[in-house]
């Protein structure tokens, strides 16, 4: 959920764009990341856990903690709660360590 | 008791409140800060000098309430949010609070809400009297609110969302 | 290769004071971070900061943000790298960064590491549910993004990232169910304690989390109180109804560049975790890496700010490059750090900095 009334802050959100989220479409902002586009449309579980399978959220939202681990435009690992979304990305839930394909 | 709620205590209070015949002049800041940490701009905010200059960083506010007007620049420049200006003689039957406020929306001047105690249990009604606002105050609205003049000594904030449109 | 007087890794507010000060000592400075914008942690703090007038006291962090990136981005001989990682740095004084995606080596004649602090983890079962959160994630989504982390949240830890992240929580319109703390003290400044408290967040000292619950994200946590002992008080359990769990229990020094550059480092509980041993002028063993902010310990912005500064300067002096005034300034950026340190909440950190601290026969001239 997005704030639109804060007493200190002026949210200034970038151009409204479409991107695909395990195949659905939704919407974010320019110049906001992956992880706060999907968060914002209420998707909390990013990946799978590797051995165990358990969902995966993000926890550090600075890049350090490896939790938000997604397969972005066919490429696994990217840390989506540093990289910003971009018009027509492909996002996908990963599911355990993610392989290396043609699309490095 | 502070140390592990959050809120004061009756001795606590006693050491920082007003004397009782300058409370009856009128309005006067209740400096609640019980803790020594680095922080000064209490005083370098004060206009009438009631806040005396820090010797040390880490002191406490060394106030004196009778230069004190009630002007209530401080209550918007205390970085803890932790200074109150009440008015007890505001009416035969009523206290006037000045208190810092920094959610969304303002309260409206007239509208009458919900008033806290410190320990953030609602005790009364108060009516919005004024909303301060002005950019030198950087977003820390300083609030005044009617209340009964037996509360006078009780609220310190207001019901969130009382005031949600 | 580029070439640069002074390096300083990491753009928040320790590592933007010590661009400034190297840069006004006249040195040719990088400041490199790998975000896309600099400023750090300080873009999310909200509230005014404490100290005196020389540390911006009463000045909302977002703001001092801003004005430390509008003089950095003024100076002409202050070159910025955003999207720049460190990857390593040698003893022939060459820094490797992945810059733009693009691997690099800078060389420079003094490195000044201010990497900062990562968050730490508390262990409980279902800690690794979506849902549960570091106090600065939660502000990263709040006040960066603007989106709410959940409706119901349960804040650990009554430290001052606790309070202030509780108290943001409330201005974003969220409820904060409770804030929870395992030692029988609050920890944080009591003015933020007593902000939060009379908003109704209740404060539970001797209290922690035993388990989060849920399937695919957090819908509750299990909280319990604590003896003198820190045991389990039996019969305390209760269920909370929760969406978010936010872990404010302290922070890590991020010192991993430090470790590998083989600079001299110590475990002081006191200051967060390892740190380097230094100088009075934040200079490390090894004589070329000077350190700021909370990878030199964690603590409040405001001190980190004038660390910055002080190595910074120290950084340009060492070069020969130093302003006439270069003494009085480091002299003051040291007395500000002691005033700022001198108060009972700041024992712990002298306590710490004591042990960290080389002496004088193993100080650098």
């Amino acid at each position: 959920m997005r704030i639109n009334e804060h007493p200190i802050l002026k949210f200034e959100r970038g151009k409204r764009i479409k991107f695909s989220y395990n195949g659905q479409e939704l919407e974010g902002y320019e110049n906001e990341t992956i992880a706060a586009a999907l968060h914002a449309a209420g998707i909390k579980e990013l990946s799978k856990s590797a051995v165990l399978h358990r969902p995966r959220g993000f926890f550090c939202a600075i890049g350090t903690c490896s939790s938000c681990l997604m397969v972005v435009d066919g490429v696994p690992n990217v840390r989506v709660c540093v990289e910003p979304l971009v018009e027509g990305m492909v996002v996908e839930t990963q599911q355990g360590r993610g392989e290396l394909g043609g699309a490095v | 008791m502070l140390k592990q709620t959050g809120v004061p205590s009756t001795d606590d209070l006693k050491r920082v409140s007003p004397s009782e015949v300058r409370l009856a002049l009128g309005p006067v800041a209740i400096i609640e800060c019980f803790q020594k940490i680095p922080c000064n701009p209490c005083a370098t905010s004060c206009p009438q000098g009631a806040i005396k200059p820090f010797v040390d960083i880490n002191d406490l506010p060394d106030f004196d309430p009778a230069l004190c007007n009630g002007c209530a620049i401080c209550v918007a420049n205390c970085p803890g949010l932790a200074i109150f200006v009440v008015d007890e003689r505001y009416s035969e039957d009523t206290a006037l609070i000045k208190l810092p406020y920094e959610f969304a929306p303002l309260p409206e001047v007239g509208t009458m809400v919900g008033v806290l105690n410190r320990g953030g249990q609602q005790i009364g009604v108060g009516k919005i009297v004024r909303v301060q606002n002005p950019p030198r105050f950087d977003r820390t609205a300083v609030v005044h609110v009617e209340v009964p003049k037996c509360l006078a000594r009780e609220v310190r904030f207001l019901a969130l969302g009382a005031n949600k449109r | 290769m580029e070439r640069f007087n002074i390096c300083i890794i990491g753009g928040g507010p320790a590592g933007l004071r010590a661009a400034i000060a190297a840069g006004s000592a006249g040195a040719e400075v990088l400041l490199i971070d790998e975000n896309d914008r600099l400023g750090g942690q300080l873009i999310k703090q909200t509230h005014m900061f404490f100290g005196s007038e020389k540390q911006d006291a009463g000045t909302r962090g977002i703001d001092i943000a801003q004005q430390l990136v509008n003089k950095v981005q003024s100076m002409t001989n202050v070159k910025v790298y955003l999207r720049c990682a460190a990857l390593g740095l040698y003893d022939d004084k060459v820094l490797t960064v992945l810059h733009e995606k693009k691997y690099r080596k800078i060389r420079a004649e003094k490195f000044i590491v201010a990497t900062g602090a990562s968050e730490r983890m508390l262990a409980f079962p279902g800690n690794d549910l979506p849902g549960v959160y570091g106090a600065g994630a939660v502000q990263t989504l709040m006040n960066v993004y603007g989106i709410v982390p959940g409706q119901r949240v349960l804040m650990i830890g009554a430290g001052n990232i606790g309070l202030i992240v509780s108290y943001q929580l409330l201005q974003a319109g969220v409820e904060v169910v409770a804030i929870l703390e395992g030692s029988p003290h609050i920890g944080g400044y009591l003015v933020h304690a007593s902000k939060v408290r009379r908003a109704g967040v209740p404060i539970l000292t001797s209290h922690t989390i035993m388990q989060a619950i849920g399937t695919n994200a957090v819908q509750a946590a299990e909280i319990c109180a604590l003896d003198s002992h820190w045991a389990r008080l039996p019969g305390s359990e209760k269920t909370l109804e929760v969406d978010t769990i936010c872990l404010a229990v302290g922070l890590s020094p991020l010192s991993d560049l430090l470790w590998q550059a083989q600079c001299r480092l110590t475990y002081i509980a006191e200051l967060g975790g390892h740190v380097a041993w230094r100088d009075a002028n934040l200079c490390t063993s090894e004589p070329h890496i000077y350190i700021a902010g909370d990878v030199a310990g964690v603590e409040e912005a405001s001190s980190a700010m004038v660390e910055g500064e002080l190595a910074g300067l120290a950084a340009a002096k060492s070069l020969g490059l130093a302003r006439v005034d270069v003494d009085t300034a480091m002299s003051q950026a040291r007395e500000q750090l002691i005033a700022l340190r001198a108060g009972p909440v700041g024992e712990k950190i002298r306590t710490g900095l004591a042990l960290a601290q080389m002496r004088g026969d193993e100080q650098h001239a």
